[in-house]
């Protein structure tokens, strides 16, 4: 089974994760930036994720072999804090990197007008830097979050395919699937969506525009939850074509749009970007 | 270092490295790829912040495959390390102002521009001075083999302090990067890095694991302190 996990923190896991995930089939992943659990207090902080991001976590994942990219934004939580509002400044720069390959996690926490305003404007920064945009839906007062996210997306004039509405359930996926947006789906070892909850909405709504992700970061979540949602599509009937589809074909697609995927296999001779593959982190090597 | 102009010298060196460069690239360049090249380079040479833009391009513009330039100086160097530097040699500004611009476009690069500016600091040292050493600093901080490696280059190779560049060699090993690639090594390795070197073997043998052969190049004879393995017989080395 061949994996892209389309939203995953890998900041906050460990080697053994790398390991586990490269084993169950995960060869590429998308990093959104989002916020660390606890709130930063200036923008110093987010450059220095933005750095590990870019720089030291694509590194770490090319170790295991695992392509790593991310997206970029000011996240929803932070959005309303005005210590971290000159971030937005600092974005067009970043959104020039070959690893980033949409505008996110970008949306509604508390659906507050400083949230209107920063979604909109980094609405604005995607179709200015040609990206698309991944977009984070609120666990509190989702389904009217969505309506509402979705009414903004529509007003940014951004082309709904190049938009993806994640964090979906049962009660909002069909909103999305009218718009034209792609549809995201966090799976989670707790209740807010499980693997067969996943496979009754995919043969409801099909494959199409389908993203799976485990969304997994420094809460309780779970790296492998798109192999095992891609075991129960095998158990519920669907082919292996449909779960290549919708763990890899989908996410390469959707990402695709950015132009700037790498998908060699890190460490081959035609990568470039790690000469001396399998050490650092392999061995150990705490210099 | 606060002259704003670049002297004749200067400049010719800039000359040479960025024909040089532009010829190892040829080969490697789609015709897309070698007009947005020169394209970039005529926007930084009109204003150098159009660099903060053109060089995190580079990797999807003009490829990111080793470079074929066996014997130039350039082992390892990837095409978009190559392009990279092609763009940052238009800069027009030399000393300080350069130093100042490297900087910012190193502190908000990603892995692979960084490792771009490392690579230019040989062909402008005479222009920088000691101004981009904390950059070197900084990539030699990192555990990015990438950076480490770029940071050994001949700037860091002729400018950094002998403690640190020790220290340097040392991680070298730790981290898996190559000693091979250690610009100077035969120069610089004295008693001290030799001595460093043999206890980090005991540490090794100690602990029932093997002796990396780059640490065993020191060790021959086990006692001889200033033999290095670039060049066993090398008699000028500093002490
Ligand atoms: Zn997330």
């Amino acid at each position: 089974m061949r994996i892209f996990d389309p939203h995953i923190h890998m900041s906050s896991r460990t080697t053994d994760d790398y390991e586990r995930m490269h084993a169950a089939g995960v060869r590429a992943l998308v990093e959104p930036a989002f916020w660390l659990g606890q709130p930063r207090t200036s923008v110093g902080s987010f450059v220095d994720y933005f750095d590990g991001l870019v720089g030291w976590e694509p590194f770490r994942a090319a170790q295991f072999g695992i392509r790593h990219h991310c997206t970029m934004a000011l996240n929803p939580k932070e959005a309303g804090d005005p210590r971290c509002r000159p971030v937005l400044e600092l974005l067009p720069r970043y959104l020039e990197k070959d690893g980033v390959v949409a505008v996110g996690e970008v949306g509604y926490d508390s659906m507050t007008p400083e949230e209107d305003e920063v979604f909109a404007h980094q609405l604005a920064l995607a179709v200015d830097h040609d990206l698309p945009v991944l977009v984070h839906t609120p666990h509190r007062d989702k389904a009217a979050g969505t309506r509402r996210s979705l009414d903004v997306v529509r007003e940014s004039g951004i082309a709904p395919e190049r938009v993806v509405i994640d964090h979906l359930n049962e009660v909002t996926v069909g909103l999305v699937a009218d718009s034209g947006c792609w549809m995201g789906f966090s799976i989670y070892p707790d209740t807010k969506m499980d693997e067969d909850r996943m496979v009754a909405i995919l043969r409801e709504h099909g494959t199409e525009r389908m993203l799976v992700n485990s969304a997994a970061d420094w809460g309780r979540s779970d790296p492998l939850k798109t192999r095992r949602t891609g075991e129960a599509m095998l158990a519920g009937g669907f082919t292996d074509a449909d779960v290549d589809q919708v763990l890899w074909h989908n996410p390469v697609a959707f990402y695709g749009q950015s132009g700037r995927l790498v998908l060699d296999v890190p460490g081959e001779p035609t990568d470039s970007g790690a000469l001396f593959a399998g050490n650092s982190v392999l061995r150990g090597g705490r210099a | 270092m606060t002259h704003d102009e670049m002297t004749h010298d200067q400049t010719v060196a800039r000359d040479g490295a960025r024909e040089a460069l532009l010829s190892a690239l040829e080969p490697h360049l789609s015709p897309g790829a070698a007009g947005w090249l020169s394209e970039a380079r005529e926007r930084i040479a009109a204003a150098p912040e159009a660099a903060a833009t053109a060089l995190p391009a580079v990797g999807r513009r003009c490829g990111r495959g080793p470079l074929r330039a066996e014997g130039t100086g350039w082992d390892g160097w990837s095409v978009d390390d190559a392009a990279r530097v092609v763009l940052l040699l238009e800069l027009p500004c030399t000393g300080d102002a350069l130093a100042a611009r490297l900087t910012d476009l190193y502190r908000y690069g990603d892995a692979a521009e960084r490792r771009g500016v490392l690579r230019a600091l040989a062909v402008l040292d005479a222009e920088l001075g000691d101004g981009a050493l904390p950059l070197v600093h900084d990539a030699l901080r990192t555990n990015d083999t990438r950076l480490v490696a770029a940071a050994l280059g001949p700037y860091g190779g002729a400018r950094l302090a002998d403690h640190a560049w020790r220290q340097a060699v040392l991680k070298c090993v730790f981290v898996g990067v190559p000693l091979a690639v250690v610009d100077g090594l035969a120069r610089r390795a004295d008693a001290e890095l030799a001595r460093m070197m043999a206890d980090y073997a005991r540490e090794r043998t100690a602990a029932g694991r093997d002796v990396p052969p780059d640490v065993a190049g020191f060790l021959d004879p086990p006692t001889a302190g200033t033999r290095s393995p670039e060049s066993p017989e090398s008699p000028d080395q500093k002490v």
